[in-house]
């Protein structure tokens, strides 16, 4: 079928949306389209990747040597806690569910566009002005109780950096929300005929795990963000001891949406490896159902590993026990997966190219990430390392070398299929 | 698309996304159904993050209510416990009348909601001012106003929504037809009136 005959049978109006038949400034508009859409979350998302990125090495600088010479102390904890935040919730999360899902499900399941076309450019539309918001932090004092933002800590800290903090990972939360909710209905809805779920494509099954998690972990880190905003501006006790309150229960809704959250970050990537791989190995995906079903085990299974985070909590030992077992089980599916990954390009006929090199390197850097994982489920060992740089080297392996890695690695293999180079 | 083997007859079309979509309204689902429910789930868990927050306050807490916590009046309360959960029953009143094309018959029970919704908020608001704790007098009246403050802005939210229904019904424009997407919203904010119904419930309970 041509072009023209399906432009017609499809009656488009002469305004067709799709990319390619419009200017550069529909990038800048409420555009409806999910191609567009998932544009925009790339370019917007990269913008602040590169901002978390200065971030970052303006922390490097200052630890160059002991005294505290390039920024002052307080500005120097606000930029690791917005390095954080912005890496998490305006990079990563927003690219990989954002982007790479709205550019990707739609086409893949056969469907025009997303079920909720309005709701998803709302939802891109929540993400640059919290951003902006959160980068503004600085020049009121900036929110310097880590990314986590534990009270009591964060109840000392300058009111206004923390306050805008929350509000700026309220709004993305809320924008996480609704592109959840988008997800979950195309997914299920929107199919072409004859796909079911047993034939969809694994990067699908991957933003259903992923969706399910952000649907139902986020409202939870809403409500421990609204308790604390109110401890912080009104001057109620939720988490503060000296008024009754208990700071371990803000740990734990923070920790039930914040593990979940690194599956968000992660399970999409797994997703996208699982479409590339077979592509350039040349040789069908190695384990379909044991990949597919794995998404949804690890999503399962997320939920209930959140208090691996707080084994020096005072948790009760039969609750660190629990949690250990648990966080140990995951390992099982994500094994699943990887050697699928690697029965999949065993005896291929590898095209090294960028997506294929990117691809592989996720795969090993993961490894270390996901081992170190293990290693510090394991309650006696967590005790040691917790809050030292070997959790910081076990989650940048994890979202640097996996996550990260393998958004190049999309990028990479679908460049032509968004540009037409 | 080009050289796509996907039959465009064959594809799901979305209802508002084009004007030619809307051409081929009748033949696919509506969506909002479905939407509407997945959203119910996670406004759920902000309510199952809060009460799992007031449950462990409650349950650490040497004695709950704090000492010097004022009695709580349970008539006014119980009353418009009353009221709200029996708006979910009046408001499927409506279905049979939206499906059987009776405007008069479905802004008569929307009304009815509506004004049930609003004398509950009204309730609320006067409890609200005639309690003799405030926000931040201890940790029990935090944990109060900010359950019970949350569940009003619940019901608020789903006032607003039967009143834009009614005012879409109002115009007179539209004619409701059977199964049109305003019979499906109508039942999402059946189910929306009933979740605040138990959440309304369980507050009672605690």
């Amino acid at each position: 079928m041509t072009q023209a005959q399906l432009q017609e049978t499809a009656n488009l109006p002469a305004h067709s949306p799709e990319p390619g038949g419009t200017n550069w400034r529909t990038y800048f508009t409420f555009s409806t389209d999910h191609k567009v859409i998932g544009i925009q979350y790339l370019v917007t998302t990269f913008f602040f990747y590169l901002v978390g990125g200065a971030l970052a090495t303006a922390v490097r600088t200052e630890l160059a040597t002991p005294e505290s010479d390039f920024v002052s102390r307080e500005v120097y904890n606000g930029l690791f806690t917005v390095h954080a935040t912005v890496m998490i919730f305006l990079w990563i999360v927003p690219a990989v569910t954002g982007g790479f899902g709205n550019f990707l499900v739609p086409l893949l399941i056969g469907a025009r566009d997303m079920a909720f076309p309005r709701l998803n450019a709302l939802a891109f539309w929540m993400i640059p002005p919290a951003g902006i918001l959160l980068l503004c932090s600085f020049f009121v004092g900036s929110p310097g109780a880590g990314w986590t933002s534990y009270p009591p800590l964060s109840l000392t800290y300058d009111k206004a950096g923390e306050a805008i903090w929350i509000l700026s990972v309220l709004v993305l939360g809320t924008s996480s929300i609704m592109a959840a909710v988008n997800f979950i209905v195309t997914i299920f809805m929107m199919r072409v005929p004859g796909m079911t779920l047993n034939r969809m494509p694994l990067f699908c099954w991957a933003m259903l795990a992923t969706s399910a998690l952000a649907l139902l972990g986020t409202p939870v880190l809403a409500g421990a963000l609204i308790l604390l905003a109110f401890d912080l501006i009104v001057g109620t006790a939720f988490f503060n001891p000296t008024g009754g309150g208990d700071p371990v229960v803000y740990q734990h809704m923070f920790w039930f949406y914040s593990h979940p959250a690194v599956y968000i970050m992660i399970l999409p990537v797994f997703g996208m490896i699982s479409e590339i791989l077979p592509v350039h190995a040349r040789k069908p995906i190695f384990g379909y159902k044991a990949i597919a079903y794995s998404s949804i085990a690890i999503s399962f299974l997320g939920l209930i590993v959140w208090a691996h985070h707080m084994f020096t909590s005072g948790t009760p030992p039969w609750l660190r026990m629990f949690f250990m077992i648990n966080t140990m089980i995951i390992a099982v599916p994500t094994g699943i997966k990887v050697f699928s990954w690697l029965a999949t390009i065993w005896g291929g006929k590898l095209r090294l190219n960028s997506a294929m090199l990117f691809a592989m390197g996720f795969i090993s850097m993961f490894v270390i990430g996901g081992i170190s994982g293990v290693m510090v489920a394991s309650v006696p060992f967590d005790i040691h390392v917790h809050d030292t740089y070997f959790i910081v080297a076990h989650i940048h392996y994890v979202l640097f070398g996996g996550s990260v890695f393998g958004m190049y690695a999309g990028l990479y293999h679908w460049f032509p299929k968004m540009t037409g180079r | 698309m080009q050289g796509s083997t996907i039959d465009p007859a064959q594809t799901v079309l979305n209802y508002h996304h084009t004007e030619s979509a809307a051409t081929h309204h009748h033949e696919h689902p509506d969506f909002r159904v479905m939407g509407i429910i997945v959203f119910l789930v996670a406004e759920g868990m902000i309510f199952l993050g809060l009460f799992m927050a007031y449950l462990t306050f409650r349950a650490v807490a040497p004695t709950w209510p704090p000492e010097g916590t004022p009695e709580l009046e349970l008539l006014l309360p119980g009353v418009n416990t009353v009221i709200l959960i029996s708006s979910s029953f009046v408001i499927h009143n409506a279905e049979p009348a939206i499906k059987s094309n009776d405007v008069k018959g479905l802004q008569k029970w929307f009304a009815i909601t509506a004004a049930m919704g609003a004398i509950f908020l009204v309730g609320q608001l006067y409890e609200y001012f005639h309690l003799e704790f405030g926000l931040t007098s201890n940790l029990f009246a935090s944990t109060f106003y900010v359950l019970t403050g949350f569940h009003g802005l619940h019901v608020l939210f789903g006032l607003i929504l039967i009143l834009a229904v009614l005012c879409d019904r109002a115009n007179p424009g539209i004619t409701p037809t059977p199964n049109t997407s305003a019979s499906k919203l109508l039942r999402s904010t059946g189910t929306s009136s009933m979740s605040s119904g138990f959440s309304c419930l369980s507050c009672s309970i605690c």
